[in-house]
């Protein structure tokens, strides 16, 4: 076994896949540098300024850039240092890389992966700290993918790259230190869930640093009789829906939960596509878990009831099960 | 007029002139059949640019547009009918359909293609030229946009990018005065194009972008300088957009221009004119030339409009590339 973080597991990776095609390069706003946290540190010492490439502030540019290197045979990593800041950079990835393929039918590909940080709780106020994923699951054309754990950043990351689409990967700055023994465990396949916690009462579908949440919540209901399933879909588009309804197949009971706002979220999808899929199956309505309707407060002790976490997932839960 | 025109070249760039001319005027008669579908935009009248650079490429070169850009798939090699069966929304066209005018890609011929969005593909091109320059050779990348394209966001990172990094990229701006519906000096003090970029340090000329022969000399002059492990470049091309905006646009925001004075600046005209002049055209050159484009394009007509329409489960396949 070997220790490792969330954030080292994304550096490896990125290495590996640089070491093994040299079509694989890296551009973002000081990425040269190593960024904010330290992602891509050692990778402009190993492969040059070339293939490392620090950026002006050009959210959009940079991200048009690396359409356009993907089109003509590069593999881009591109970095937005803070999802906040994709929207600089929507009308390149709504209009041009989501619809390169389609729209040439079928004669373009633009192989990029689009890394980039979400997440409140870190006093960033509400620029630096939004969850911003639903928006990008909305656009055909797009692969969306949030790791929770040191292994799946980077076995995610590892598919991300060879795939031959645009995949925006949304990391979570709170997990970044997160140490874990793993075992490399080599590409996890975009599209497939996976089952963190096995459970017969309720099955909670929960993404990024809510699966951790989710985690702490059934430890202690546990220990009161309910066993919780937690489920971690790790790719939102394609999402594997089967692993969802084959869960809730068996608890009859369903939590979706989710750091970002909880008005027009990915749970709402879920949820919708769940009781399209299964709704003889559901012994209650579907419970959602998210942020409130409001920008994210900067004053700590509202910022630390902004978020949702562990006791809203355990409440969700219970609910369910009308206690 | 600029240039030596020897060697069948002149009557190489009429060609390519008379069939993007001849290819725009038939469009719009479809359009008008409801054959053609959708936002239109038309580029006749500004055939001299797209000849006077796509001329010069090849098919490994990256060439990106914007909304008007039939004319410079065309010239860069696009078949006609395939082309006109994309705007027909046809299987047979380019992107089998689900482009249409304004998202002609043809990847056999290196347009990487255009877009709906002002300005919104320039730094692919940039992207291109990278793809270029990092995997050896002397590929570039060409991107051709409006004037409207200019006052942008999108378009001033690309040139701070560009410069910076040095690429390989020409960027060619027809500047025919109008964004939209507005003249330009009603969205910006800075008249020329060449000057919004001048401070970047970037290579750039403003020609008179009716004169085929003007805009392949500066051009040429960037293109040999991209191939040669140079920067980019800025080509501004002042040229006239004969139709309006889109296809039935009623064009109340101009005074229409008076046949004689078209017959001064028409691109086409005025290379015939210096082709007669010059002796490199024969005196039935011009309607000789003419009538084939428009043969040409009838045949394109005829295999397009026998193109079905795309089975409906192309739009499902399509989404993600395998």
């Amino acid at each position: 076994m070997t220790g490792t973080t969330y954030l080292r597991a994304i550096t490896a990776t990125l290495a590996e896949a640089m070491r093994a095609d040299p079509r694989v390069l890296v551009i973002g706003e000081d990425v040269a540098e190593g960024g904010p946290w330290g992602a891509t540190a050692g990778l402009a010492e190993e492969f040059g300024a070339e293939r490392v490439r620090n950026t002006p502030i050009s959210e959009a540019a940079i991200c048009g850039i690396a359409i356009g290197a993907a089109q003509s045979g590069l593999r881009p990593v591109v970095e937005i240092m803070f999802v906040d800041f994709v929207t600089l950079a929507l009308d390149q990835l709504v209009n041009q890389a989501a619809k390169a393929h389609f729209m040439s039918g079928g004669q373009l590909r633009v192989p990029m992966v689009l890394r980039t940080q979400g997440g409140a709780g870190q006093r960033g106020g509400a620029q630096h700290s939004q969850s911003l994923e639903a928006w990008l699951t909305h656009v055909p054309g797009l692969k969306v993918v949030m790791p929770s754990t040191a292994a799946d950043a980077a076995g995610l990351l590892a598919s991300a790259i060879a795939d031959d689409n645009p995949v925006v990967y949304v990391e979570n700055k709170t997990l970044y230190f997160r140490s874990e023994e793993v075992e490399p465990t080599g590409p996890v396949p975009l599209g497939r869930a996976q089952v963190v916690r096995s459970g017969r009462d309720v099955t909670v579908v929960a993404l990024s640093r809510l699966v951790h949440e989710s985690l702490a919540a059934t430890e202690e209901l546990a220990a009161e009789g309910i066993e919780v399933e937690v489920i971690d879909p790790r790719t939102l588009v394609p999402l594997d829906l089967d692993a969802i309804v084959e869960s809730v197949a068996r608890t009859h009971r369903l939590v979706v939960a989710h750091e970002a706002v909880e008005h027009g979220g990915f749970g709402a999808e879920i949820a919708a596509l769940v009781q399209a899929a299964a709704f003889d199956e559901l012994d209650a309505p579907i419970a959602r878990v998210g942020a409130p309707f409001t920008p994210i407060p900067f004053s700590p002790p509202l910022e630390d009831a902004y978020l949702p976490g562990k006791d809203d997932v355990r409440a969700a839960v219970l609910s369910l099960l009308g206690r | 007029m600029n240039g030596q025109l020897d060697d069948g070249l002149g009557a190489e760039l009429l060609r390519t002139m008379w069939r993007i001319r001849a290819f725009e005027e038939r469009v719009g008669r479809l359009t008008r059949a409801n054959e053609v579908h959708g936002l239109v935009h038309l580029s006749a009248g500004q055939e001299a640019v797209a000849a006077g650079v796509c001329g010069q490429l090849r098919d490994d070169d990256a060439v990106y547009s914007g909304h008007r850009a039939h004319g410079h798939a065309i010239a860069k090699g696009a078949p006609l009918a395939r082309v006109l069966a994309e705007l027909m929304g046809r299987d047979g066209g380019l992107c089998r359909g689900l482009g249409g005018s304004m998202h002609l890609v043809d990847v056999e011929h290196g347009f990487l293609g255009a877009t709906g969005v002002v300005g919104g593909n320039v730094p692919l091109a940039l992207g291109s030229a990278l793809a270029g320059r990092l995997q050896g050779g002397d590929r570039v990348a060409v991107v051709f946009f409006g004037d409207g394209a200019v006052q942008g966001g999108i378009f001033v990172e690309s040139v701070n990018l560009a410069t910076l990094w040095g690429l390989p990229v020409i960027l060619v701006c027809e500047n025919n005065g109008f964004a939209e519906f507005t003249p330009r000096s009603a969205h910006t003090n800075v008249e020329r194009v060449s000057d919004v970029v001048a401070p970047y340090g970037i290579e750039r000329e403003t020609v008179d972008g009716n004169d085929v022969g003007a805009v392949r000399n500066a051009f040429a002059r960037f293109l040999a300088a991209a191939r040669a492990g140079g920067g980019p470049a800025l080509l501004e091309c002042l040229t006239v957009r004969l139709r309006g905006h889109y296809e039935g646009d009623p064009q109340l925001y101009r005074e229409a221009l008076a046949a004689e004075e078209w017959q001064r600046l028409d691109p086409i005209l005025r290379l015939q004119r210096r082709g007669l002049e010059e002796g490199w055209l024969d005196a039935d050159g011009p309607e000789r030339l003419e009538q084939e484009a428009r043969d040409e394009v009838e045949e394109a007509v005829r295999v397009a409009r026998e193109s079905p329409f795309p089975p409906a489960s192309v739009a499902a396949e399509l989404v993600y590339a395998p």
